[in-house]
């Protein structure tokens, strides 16, 4: 009898490490993709300022009862939303835009945030996901790489000279916004995974290693998507032999990657 | 429009907060011409371009005949050495075939050796685009908007970010793709020189049009003054090169 308890505790535990692995896989892979555009945009701390955007979203979820994951989403496609448009508009950079609207949620989103629930806005807790955050961020992730893949080509045409995408017909306000999107997406995925505080680090860091490491586009896409599953895999499994909380150690491991490809750096 | 106009700009204005930065620029350009277009420093070349290539905002009209297809190469791009973007991938964001790729490569003054080993011995199409020359740089994008077969190039400024020994190689190539792909040129060149050697009309600018037409008649003293005031010594001491 007790046997069979022990059992079925054991295969339930693998299974929801390995549901952790999945999710926290993809969260990696995709925050990976869509960093290495952003590293080559100059945008590296964007994703780092968007991830307090979710606050507010995930605090009004939380009063409502809603899953935080969806409020996260919803704040952040209305930022993003509000930071294209007004960089469209007015003539002040989306970089300084993006500074306004992540203090503005900020400082809203700590005094609505009922206290237990900052704590794991702000640090996350993978351990608390659940089967449709689970879903979410699969359908989320199909989501980011078949855009990312489909914007690619007009991405880095921009990066390179945005007249020359623009002579060639690219509406490169309409890419820009639909990036930006994906950026939030990924930002709220990243959220309930490491929390806002550290999401910043998903999307930036295995995007910086991997390109101390590559000599082409694709490569780099690649290898930041890669370091950005093993950073996720092993640091869910790191933590849950330590017993400590995976967020922080997924950032170092991927910062410990980060570290090493320095050594590859030409 | 006539049968052999390709470009037709009439009553061109452009206003930047207030600021008139080209006005009331009219001018024609015929299928075949090679059109320079001179002027100091902010006299709105640039913006004229982009103007005629629809990336600006302008009061006006820009009519382009039917079925013309544009190339454009931009003022000097700076791509980071650390920008993993190889000239393969850059080229390939406008073709696919990479036959046509290497055939554009070569048409630019690349050997098919070249493409093989360049850069101490990594192939041209593997190399990062940040790591090349100014002038390497220079016919890689001049490849880019050759491919796709235009009928017009845009050139601002072809020689900048070029060393001087490259700068004579960039003209030539210019003039070669130009009879052999059938193509009108419009550049804008602030080196005269250059302008009597290969333009066939010259429009000079300077916020406004100063003078239009084949450079030995459309540019004389009065023209220089309004366009470089003090500067007219220079003129003449290309005019004697030339006369010479």
């Amino acid at each position: 009898m007790r046997l069979t308890f022990l059992n079925i505790t054991n295969i339930s535990t693998m299974a929801n490490t390995i549901f952790l692995i999945l999710v926290g896989s993809l969260v990696g892979a995709s925050s990976g993709l869509l960093g290495s555009f952003m590293v080559l945009k100059r945008m590296s701390l964007v994703g780092d300022a968007l991830s307090h955007v979710a606050l507010p979203g995930m605090a009004i979820a939380l009063t409502f009862s809603l899953n935080p994951i969806v409020g996260a989403i919803m704040a952040l496609t209305f930022a993003v939303f509000g930071i294209w448009y007004l960089g469209e508009k007015t003539e002040v950079y989306s970089e300084a835009l993006v500074g306004v609207f992540f203090t503005a949620s900020l400082a809203m989103g700590i005094l609505i945030t009922p206290e237990p629930e900052l704590l794991e806005a702000l640090f996350g807790n993978i351990e608390n996901i659940n089967l449709f955050d689970g879903l979410v961020t699969i359908c989320g992730s199909i989501l980011i790489f078949f855009g990312a893949m489909k914007l690619s080509d007009r991405l880095l045409l921009g990066v390179v000279s945005e007249d020359l995408a623009r002579s060639m017909g690219v509406k490169m306000h309409k890419v820009n916004l639909a990036y930006l999107l994906l950026v939030g997406l990924v930002v709220a995925l990243g959220v309930k995974f490491v929390g806002t505080l550290l999401t910043g680090a998903l999307v930036i860091v295995p995007a910086v290693a991997a390109k101390n490491m590559t000599k082409s586009v694709r490569s780099f896409q690649i290898m930041s998507s890669v370091i950005g599953v093993a950073s996720a895999a092993c640091g869910i499994l790191v933590a849950q032999s330590l017993g400590v909380a995976p967020g922080p150690i997924v950032v170092l491991i991927s910062i410990s990657a980060f570290l090493l490809s320095l050594l590859f750096k030409n | 429009m006539t049968d052999d106009l390709l470009l037709k700009v009439t009553g061109l204005n452009v206003v930047f907060d207030g600021h008139k930065i080209l006005e009331d620029i009219s001018f024609d350009v015929k299928k075949d011409d090679t059109l320079a277009i001179i002027g100091p420093n902010g006299a709105g070349k640039t913006v004229l371009f982009k103007c005629i290539l629809g990336l600006l905002p302008y009061k006006g009209k820009v009519i382009w005949a039917s079925g013309a297809t544009i190339g454009y190469v931009p003022q000097k791009l700076y791509v980071d050495k650390d920008v993993p973007l190889t000239v393969d991938e850059f080229l390939s964001f406008k073709e696919k075939d990479h036959l046509k790729v290497e055939e554009a490569l070569i048409k630019v003054g690349f050997g098919s050796d070249n493409l093989h080993s360049i850069h101490r011995g990594s192939r041209l199409l593997g190399t990062k685009l940040g790591v090349l020359s100014g002038g390497e740089l220079q016919r890689v994008l001049i490849a880019f908007a050759i491919l796709g077969r235009p009928n017009v190039l845009l050139f601002d400024e072809p020689t900048s970010g070029v060393d001087i020994s490259a700068e004579e190689t960039v003209y030539s190539l210019i003039s070669k793709l130009k009879e052999e792909e059938d193509l009108t040129i419009i550049f804008i060149s602030h080196e005269l020189e250059v302008v009597y050697k290969y333009a066939a009309n010259v429009l000079c600018l300077n916020k406004e049009k100063v003078c239009f037409g084949p450079p030995r008649s459309a540019i004389d003293k009065t023209s220089l003054n309004r366009l470089y005031g003090d500067e007219v010594n220079f003129f003449k001491h290309h005019e004697h090169q030339h006369n010479g």
